[in-house]
């Protein structure tokens, strides 16, 4: 009897014994090799899995930035140099931290993008798309409280913006500022409790939604580019017909796009870490200054749509009830579309027209919350807001009136 | 098929990143004082003249506390003896950073505002503005120190390298009648200084090329890696194609 044979009867045996105490094979089976999916799969369907691995990026690198980090008003502005002059490889762990940040968001907005293109939010998949804009909000919670720890002067002036806004709140606003600030302003104190919302408690909740996501996913099982339920069609394996194991089809699959991204990634880490003031912003290569307010406020770009929105309403607490309102209507995607189609490929041209008029307003919304709310811009901001809200809000009629077109049987190419 | 179509799109993306930067910061190309530095943060021996008009001319009152002295003299090819020789005047230690002497609080008073660190003032500012900022300094009778500067209106700070530049007036075109601010026309050298034009324009471009490089010491390490990265990754890719390709065979 050769070696390999033992070792080979040794490796089993054991993951017997595993087996009868933990379903070890059955998760394996349930969730991977037993698991199908849609063949036709385009890159759209890549998002999801890279949104993972960014998480993961952003979990490690955010570990080792941890151990030399000073999370104090009076330190936590040269902790942050140190790491990156005198800690070894700090540049490079603080880099990839902050471009993660920004791939972290365009990943899951081209990952929410794929689901409005397809449907996937659709029944039966309404909780998996709840489950997901909670995730969304937890990202952005933990963007927010991890934006004011390099303690620069955009963190500083940022996050005083962005607190104020609960002020607006009539009654409660002033006192929620502070209770959230712990204090009159942004201070050491502040500082010190968004660490611990950044370091713990948001990518906890991450975690553990992301987790709740994909066992809701694996229930339901992956939509596809033509909105068709692979599962009305099973061989006489029980098999559907037109899926295909999630391992080894899918994961070879999402290796190639995992490399492909992170070349991509590694361009930006190595060759333009700050992004033209993009990705980290000039006025945060100053330490925060309690008197000194940069000369034009902006936040970073992933939340450029929403600010522009802010900045539309004349009224402060108008700003920030529209503000919320952009998110929060994304929640209600699920009962707002009354169309039975779930893929853009079949559906009508109501929908596609909205869908395209949403984007562009996204975009230009992005761009306009970068750039100073003078005269036309505001005008250009105000327009865009009304597109965006429109999208939603005439939703339920142009998805009743669209004229569809007929859904096929099985998956095309 | 899908792949290359995946590709593909991957790719445009990339190209369209640049182009998308470049087009959002590129208004101010053109504008009066926006001359580009044209440095060179791997030319050791501008980093080492810049290193010394550093120390001599900018130390005493600003410093750049990230800034250690021993790696400053790696990074510069200095051994640890032209380091002290050279630039440290102040009885530091190689591994000190450099700070400096002058007291926060009185320099506030002398200047009405302390002096910034200069550590990251070329990421904070960019390497124009500096660039720029260093060349524009004008005679002004009615300022404390006898200077006015273009890019940064009512400075606090004197023209610390006159003796080198020399002294400029600035020339206006004469106010038009409807009352808008007389336009800059151009410099006009009052008083020569010991440099001519194009040697000053070195040492600025020297001072700017090494605040560049303190803004971001490893920036030409950075860039090294990131090609072998990339290659490596490339290589990676292509193993990776070929066992999607072999695995996706009996797909049909």
């Amino acid at each position: 009897m050769s070696i390999s044979n033992t070792w080979g009867r040794r490796l089993t045996a054991f993951g017997e014994w595993i087996d009868a105490r933990f379903p070890m094979t059955k998760m394996i089976k349930e969730h991977a090799t037993e698991y199908y999916a849609a063949k036709n799969f385009n890159f759209w369907y890549g998002f999801g899995v890279l949104a993972m691995v960014v998480l993961v990026i952003q979990i490690l690198t955010g570990i080792f930035l941890t151990m030399s980090y000073k999370p104090a008003a009076a330190d936590a502005f040269a902790s942050v140099e140190y790491i990156m002059r005198d800690v070894d490889w700090g540049w490079l762990i603080r880099y990839t931290h902050s471009t993660g940040a920004s791939a972290f968001f365009i990943v899951v907005y081209l990952h929410m993008f794929r689901a409005l293109m397809y449907g996937s939010y659709k029944k039966p998949r309404e909780l998996l798309w709840l489950i997901g804009m909670f995730i969304y909000a937890a990202l952005m919670a933990e963007a927010f409280f991890g934006y004011l720890l390099p303690w620069g002067n955009m963190s500083y002036w940022g996050a005083q913006v962005i607190v104020s806004l609960f002020g607006a709140l009539p009654g409660v606003g002033e006192g929620l500022a502070e209770w959230i600030r712990g204090d009159y302003y942004i201070s050491d104190i502040t500082l010190n409790r968004f660490f611990a919302f950044h370091v713990i408690a948001v990518p906890l909740a991450l975690v553990m939604l992301v987790v709740v996501h994909i066992l809701a996913l694996h229930e339901t099982g992956s939509n596809n580019p033509d909105g068709i339920e692979i599962k009305e069609h099973k061989g006489s394996d029980g098999i559907p017909l037109d899926g295909i194991a999630f391992h080894p089809y899918h994961t070879s699959k999402d290796l190639v796009i995992i490399i492909i991204f992170l070349i991509v990634f590694a361009m930006v880490v190595f060759f333009a870490p700050d992004m033209g003031g993009y990705f980290l912003e000039h006025a945060n290569f100053e330490a925060a200054d309690r008197l000194k307010t940069p000369e034009h406020i902006a936040p970073v770009w992933y939340f450029t749509p929403f600010y522009a929105i802010l900045r539309a309403v004349p009224s402060k607490l108008g700003g920030v009830l529209l503000m919320g309102l952009a998110v929060g209507l994304l929640f209600f995607l699920p009962w707002l579309d009354r169309c039975r189609v779930k893929s853009i490929r079949y559906r009508g041209w109501f929908f596609k027209f909205a869908l395209g008029v949403f984007t562009v307003s996204f975009i230009a919304l992005g761009y306009l919350g970068l750039q100073p709310a003078t005269g036309v811009y505001t005008n250009l901001a105000r327009l865009f807001t009304l597109l965006y809200f429109a999208f939603f809000l005439l939703m339920p009629l142009y998805t009743s009136w669209e004229k569809t077109k007929p859904v096929p049987e099985r998956v095309t190419k | 098929m899908m792949l290359r179509r995946m590709i593909r799109c991957l790719l445009m993306g990339i190209a369209a990143l640049p182009l998308a930067c470049f087009a959002a910061g590129g208004g101010e190309a053109g504008d009066l004082f926006s001359d580009p530095p044209n440095n060179d943060v791997s030319d050791v021996a501008s980093l080492q003249r810049g290193a010394k008009y550093f120390v001599n001319y900018c130390l005493g009152c600003h410093s750049a506390k990230y800034v250690r002295y021993n790696r400053l003299a790696e990074d510069l090819e200095l051994s640890e003896t032209q380091l002290i020789e050279n630039l440290m005047f102040t009885g530091l230690r190689p591994f000190d950073t450099m700070d400096i002497a002058m007291p926060p609080d009185d320099a506030a008073r002398w200047f009405g505002q302390q002096p910034p660190d200069l550590s990251l003032i070329s990421r904070s500012r960019g390497t124009t503005y500096l660039y720029n900022f260093l060349h524009t300094f004008y005679q002004d009778e009615s300022s404390p120190t006898g200077a006015d500067n273009m890019v940064l209106p009512s400075t606090s700070m004197p023209h610390v390298l006159w003796e080198l530049q020399g002294v400029q007036r600035a020339v206006f075109e004469p106010a038009g009648e409807s009352g808008r601010e007389p336009e800059f026309k151009e410099f006009e050298l009052v008083q020569p200084g010991l440099l001519s034009e194009a040697e000053y324009d070195e040492v600025v471009r020297d001072i700017v090329n090494f605040l560049d490089y303190i803004g971001e010491p490893m920036q030409l390490k950075r860039e090294a890696l990131g090609y072998r990265v990339v290659a490596f990754l490339l290589v990676f890719l292509l193993f990776a194609l070929l066992l999607k390709r072999e695995i996706w065979s009996d797909v049909h």
